[in-house]
């Protein structure tokens, strides 16, 4: 069988949703949050690499590589929210996220 | 299409207040620490100043090999970006300092978030969409969180932090869906793809995801869920800031993008629009009314306009773009003038937060409290006050584009809304006084009277806004 764009497409679609699910359905902990965000990113690299291949044309590689670097940026920032949080609160559980009602 | 320049001096603000804002960042390191922060505040506020400068008198153009335009539309949110940039800023400083928040670096990352609010409205390819895009978000999620030591700064911080990525998540997906589907993330490329008619389902999908992620940003029901908390948790100034230029800087965009790139498609995209304006108008004016915290009720207060603005897009039309750059401008001077006020409620060194705070204000201050009802009432949008006015353009241009229920919707929950802005005029004037505040800012004083005068001033020169708006509107749509 060969794989074609489609089987790229649907992988993608597929971690996508984990991510998204991941982000809604955890109650645990806030480092999952933050996993799930990098994943639902990677998804959409994969759609832009297919993509890329499949056209024959570069523009969704360079996407691509903007994607990853300001990932990278995205966790930076992210995880420095979560220490600063953590010394407040002492707790980085989803459900003691409540100080504000909503 | 065949723009194959690179013409920087298209982005020469950009640039500018780019290098600006690491200038002071290198000023604020080795000027030490946090003495440094009220000049570099000032500092940024001058930048600001001369981007705008620059933004007015550029010679504009397609850039970067058409990545960036700085069209008429563009200048117009970049100065109502910029303005409300400044006056965070003018707004945070003796905040700061009273409340020991004064990190030169804030100025900094308020300059930088400017930057990036600047690059996106002029983004007319995905890729700098996104990077612009980002470059806000990054630098506003730490803004959020900018009171470290405080556990309700940083969890609005993760909150925006979380959802903000959600959000930037979808938008992407949405956009390598687009890209794969058309070939192209030029926005001239995609428009000339839409034109010819029929849209694959793919492209639907990215469109839908698109949209997703721009309604998170700009806070529009269903994506809204992070703002109270958000206005609530971060510091007030902070606060002020997010409920202006941000705001601005995403309704612009989102406008860009619908208008642009998906004009040819206003038929797939105009029911999505008009749901998502319905609801935000809803919860805008019902969840509000059993708020206490004037901050909350600021934030579905924000979530309420949006929905207004947004009644402007999905008319789809050139009256309809024009109806809500006026809005947009409107909004800024009436937001900026009703954080002032609530900057000022201070008490015995601290700030209080709920609307009984502001209980027979117009005995003890009756100024301030004159200066609030005039604001709540343009809020409300009662004539001949501006608010009114930026509700007219824009269900105007609902109506002539035929959508008159979606106007009419738009009027009730105008009238519902009234009410929880005429009670704060109530609690305000017929209340037993409370305790005095304290005294406010000279700076406080100056931007609540002069935003009080352009709101009703706006009824004998509204000119100078919809004669710009008009010509931002119509370099959108291209002629």
């Amino acid at each position: 069988m060969d794989i074609g764009l489609a089987h790229y497409l649907t992988v993608a679609a597929i971690l996508f949703t984990l991510g998204i699910f991941g982000i809604f359905m955890n109650r645990k902990n806030v480092i999952i949050i933050m996993m799930s965000i990098e994943l639902m990113l990677l998804a959409v690299n994969i759609n832009f690499v297919a993509f890329s291949a499949f056209l024959g044309d570069l523009v969704g590689q360079v996407f691509t590589i903007f994607v990853l670097t300001v990932a990278a940026a995205e966790a930076a920032i992210g995880l420095a929210i979560l220490v600063v949080y953590f010394r407040n609160r002492g707790t980085i559980a989803v459900e003691d996220i409540n100080m504000m009602k909503g | 299409m065949g723009d194959t320049m690179l013409n920087l001096w298209a982005a020469l603000p950009e640039m500018f207040l780019a290098v600006a804002a690491l200038a002071l960042l290198m000023f604020g390191v080795f000027a030490g620490k946090d003495k440094a922060f009220r000049t570099v505040s000032w500092a940024a506020v001058v930048a600001m100043l001369v981007t705008a400068f620059l933004v007015i008198m550029g010679q504009g153009g397609p850039a970067f090999f058409g990545q960036f335009v700085a069209d008429p539309f563009a200048q117009f949110c970049k100065v109502l970006i910029l303005t409300g940039s400044a006056l965070g800023i003018i707004m945070s400083i003796r905040y700061a300092e009273r409340e020991r928040m004064a990190r030169f670096e804030f100025p900094i990352l308020i300059t930088l978030a400017t930057v990036g609010m600047m690059a996106m409205v002029s983004a007319t390819d995905m890729l700098s969409l996104y990077l612009g895009l980002e470059l806000q978000s990054l630098a506003l999620y730490v803004v959020a969180a900018i009171r470290r030591d405080t556990v309700r700064a940083t969890e609005s911080g993760l909150k925006y932090f979380v959802l903000g990525s959600i959000a930037s998540g979808m938008l992407l997906y949405g956009m390598s869906m687009v890209y794969g589907f058309t070939g192209t993330t030029n926005f001239a490329v995609l428009a000339g793809v839409m034109a010819e008619g029929s849209l694959s389902v793919g492209t639907l999908v990215g469109l839908a995801f698109m949209f997703a992620g721009l309604c998170f940003k700009v806070s529009a029901v269903p994506f809204h869920m992070w703002t109270p908390d958000v206005y609530e948790g971060a510091p007030t100034p902070v606060t002020a800031f997010f409920a202006v230029a941000p705001k601005i800087a995403g309704l612009a965009l989102f406008v860009r993008v619908a208008m642009g790139p998906f004009a040819g498609v206003v038929a797939d995209w105009q029911q999505i629009i008009v749901l998502i304006s319905i609801l935000s108008m809803l919860v805008g004016a019902f969840a509000a009314l059993r708020q206490e915290n004037i901050k909350r009720l600021m934030a579905y207060s924000s979530i309420g306009h949006v929905g207004f603005a947004l009644v402007g897009l999905a008319a789809g039309t050139q009256d309809g773009v024009q109806a809500i750059l006026v809005y947009l401008g409107i909004y800024l001077v009436m937001n900026i003038g009703t954080f002032a006020v609530i900057l000022c409620m201070r008490r015995n060194e601290r700030m209080v937060e709920d609307i009984v705070d502001l209980s027979g204000l117009a005995k003890t201050k009756p100024m301030m409290a004159a200066v609030t009802a005039i604001l709540m009432f343009s809020m409300a949008g009662i004539p001949p006050l501006a608010g009114f006015f930026g509700k007219f353009y824009v269900f105007k241009a609902a109506v002539d584009s035929g959508l008159i229920t979606l106007a009419v919707i738009g009027l009730v929950t105008s009238v519902v809304s009234a009410y929880y802005y005429l009670r704060i005029i109530k609690v305000m004037y017929f209340d037993e006084p409370v305790e005095d505040f304290d005294r406010n800012g000279t700076e406080m004083n100056v931007i609540m009277a002069v935003a009080t005068i352009v709101m009703l001033a706006f009824v004998f020169f509204p000119n100078p806004l919809t004669d710009s708006a008009a010509v931002a509107a119509a370099a959108l749509f291209g002629n």
